[in-house]
């Protein structure tokens, strides 16, 4: 049977964790089917279709879709999933936001955040913010899975897979969406950057973020932070990465001012490599650096900035 | 309005924990065990929902071994004001604890309830979508602030791109994010006064629900280990590795 991919979308294009899903998805079965629900999201349906590996999109045209509001999207997918043998959405805030309500709807567990498909029904995931690795296998007839994308490589484009409109469901009133806060940014976004630059409390106020700022952009990378950072107000929530905020794998990840707790550690350490500077030479984020610089940040980040070439 | 949170004892976040020799599990013995950060964060909503006046009573609820009394003890230290656990010393995994928790939903009939929105431990982050699922009730999760007003809960959500604004209808489910609040310490007086405080105990046979896992767990590894890197003594040192040797710039 084939396995149904949930994407989330912005009405124009699936996100780019989508291709990370097919690639998840293709190694349950390669008959991967992509289920586009938006409110005329015609065109966020085709760039599904472009993705290699999708053998079919559903397009299910609803207003009650606009939003992506769970109450309202998992209807349609608990009505679909019986002709299927999973059901994967990508780790981000939809995904997590969905995928456990659509479980418990089909009286089915959800394995969450896998990090490797070993057969269709036995995955591994991290458990205790990644110190450990269990690999889980489900009985469940209808497999609904979570993968954590940075695991799974993106699946190319140039494809050309159906796509079949579908109806919605309707919406059930329970949940309407208000408006959003989104940050601006014009920086690459942090989970599919090649590059995250990342700052914590050590940088000592908002103000003092522009300084990374200005790393990042000749850089090309995407801007990242601890919780402390967060909590303290610095930047916005989106910027957490850890183990309650967004797990990054970055080809250079680059820690500021950050101690490298284990929370920290959880979100970051599969980048390729990571650069740690930190006036503390006790630091944990030492033990995972492959390149450690112990001093003071205000004066070795403008240095960095200063020596790097623009890309 | 009753407020039915959730706690769950999990092995404390300071803690850096290890894999069993026999790769069953992770070694729990004498280990310290806290209640879920979030899930003090949900107990710290409900208990300034009572002082506002938004909510009548405050009911915690737990599940897992006996020792998720102290736990339960922690929030009504807080201020919340009496416990329900489902004890169990079996496997508990999130549908079955949404499960058991819709069984006392429906006893106690909360207009509210709100939980951690991930356990520090499994970091499933599954289990309130699922009780809003089972009870077919809407869901705020990842609640970066929440304002009850007349029937509806309007929920500012920490999303992928930043924050999102719904309005829910009650009764409904919260999940809890860490800008939500910040949780108070008990005092030593709340303390003492939290032993005299009630909890009831309940089975999951006793509720008639199914706890039995779905998943297997096969097998828990260790992490492969990132091999240790150097020390470089100035920006140009650094800059030359990045370009040269690791080739990332
Ligand atoms: C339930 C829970 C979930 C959590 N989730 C996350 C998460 O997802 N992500 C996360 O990041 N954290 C998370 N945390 C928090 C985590 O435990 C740490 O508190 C946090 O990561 C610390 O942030 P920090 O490294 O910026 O601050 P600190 O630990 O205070 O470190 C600041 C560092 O900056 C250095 N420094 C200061 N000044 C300078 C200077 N001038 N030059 C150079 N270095 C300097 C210091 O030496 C220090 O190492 C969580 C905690 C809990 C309890
Ligand atoms: C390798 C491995 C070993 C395991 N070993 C054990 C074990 O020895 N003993 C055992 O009991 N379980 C064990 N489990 C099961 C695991 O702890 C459950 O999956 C867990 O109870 C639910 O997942 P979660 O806490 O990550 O849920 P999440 O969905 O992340 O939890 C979110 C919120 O739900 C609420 N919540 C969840 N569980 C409870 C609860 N029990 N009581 C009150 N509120 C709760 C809390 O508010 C929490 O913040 C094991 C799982 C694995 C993978």
């Amino acid at each position: 049977m084939a396995v149904l991919v949930v994407a989330a979308h912005d009405g124009k294009t699936v996100r780019s964790n989508v291709a990370n899903a097919v690639t998840a998805a293709s190694q349950m079965d390669p008959d991967v089917h992509v289920l586009v629900a938006g409110n005329n999201a015609g065109e966020a349906a085709k760039s599904a279709a472009a993705i290699q590996g999708v053998t079919k999109v559903l397009d299910a045209e609803d207003a009650a879709y606009a939003n992506w509001v769970a109450e309202d999207v998992a209807p349609l997918v608990v009505k679909l999933a019986p002709g299927y043998s999973h059901v994967v959405m990508a780790a981000d805030s939809v995904g997590k936001n969905l995928a456990p309500r659509v479980a418990a709807l089909l009286d089915v567990a959800q394995v969450s955040e896998a990090i490797k498909v070993v057969s269709p029904d036995t995955f591994v995931r991290p458990i205790y913010a990644g110190n450990a690795m269990a690999t889980v296998q489900t009985a469940d007839k209808i497999k609904v899975v979570t993968i954590r994308p940075t695991n799974f490589k993106a699946a190319a484009g140039g494809g050309s897979a159906p796509v079949e409109q579908i109806g919605g469901t309707g919406a059930g009133g329970l949940a309407s969406y208000v408006g959003a806060e989104l940050s601006k940014s014009e920086r690459p976004e942090l989970t599919s950057a090649k590059i995250v630059v990342s700052g914590g409390r050590g940088l000592a106020s908002g103000e003092n973020f522009k300084m990374l700022e200005a790393l990042a952009d000749k850089l090309g990378a995407g801007l990242g932070a601890s919780r402390a950072a967060v909590d303290a107000g610095y930047v916005p929530n989106d910027y957490q990465v850890g183990q309650t905020g967004k797990v990054v794998a970055p080809d250079l990840y680059i820690a500021i001012g950050i101690s490298g707790a284990i929370q920290h550690l959880a979100g970051m350490k599969d980048s390729k490599t990571i650069v740690a500077i930190n006036k503390d030479e006790e630091a944990p984020i030492f033990q995972v650096a492959d390149y450690g610089i112990v001093g003071d940040l205000f004066q070795i980040v403008p240095e960095l900035t200063a020596a790097v070439e623009k890309k | 309005m009753k407020v039915l949170v959730a706690v769950k004892r999990v092995i404390d976040y300071n803690v850096k924990i290890r894999v069993k020799a026999d790769n069953t599990g992770v070694e729990t013995a004498n280990v310290k065990m806290s209640m879920n950060p979030f899930d003090e964060i949900a107990v710290e909503e409900a208990i300034r929902m009572r002082e506002k006046g938004l909510a009548t009573e405050v009911i915690v609820f737990s599940a897992g071994p006996a020792q998720c009394q102290e736990t339960i003890r922690t929030a009504l230290a807080m201020g919340a004001d009496r416990g329900v656990l489902v004890q169990s010393d079996a496997e508990l995994q999130p549908l079955a604890v949404a499960k058991l928790m819709k069984a006392v939903v429906d006893k106690e009939q909360p207009g509210l309830v709100i939980v951690g929105k991930q356990a520090i431990d499994d970091d499933s982050n599954q289990t309130g979508q699922m009780l809003a699922a089972l009870l077919g009730w809407s869901q705020g999760t990842f609640a970066n602030k929440l304002n009850v007003v007349d029937g509806s809960a309007e929920v500012k959500r920490e999303v992928d791109g930043g924050l999102e604004n719904i309005k829910i209808k009650l009764p409904a489910v919260i999940t809890t994010d860490l800008r939500l609040n910040e949780p108070r310490y008990a005092s030593l007086p709340n303390i003492m006064k939290a032993k005299k405080k009630p909890i009831e105990m309940l089975t999951a046979d006793a509720l008639g629900v199914d706890i039995a896992p779905r998943l297997k767990v096969l097998k828990v590894e260790e992490p492969p280990k990132r091999k240790s890197g150097i020390k470089v003594k100035t920006v140009a040192e650094l800059v030359d590795k990045l370009r040269n040797e690791a080739g990332v710039i």
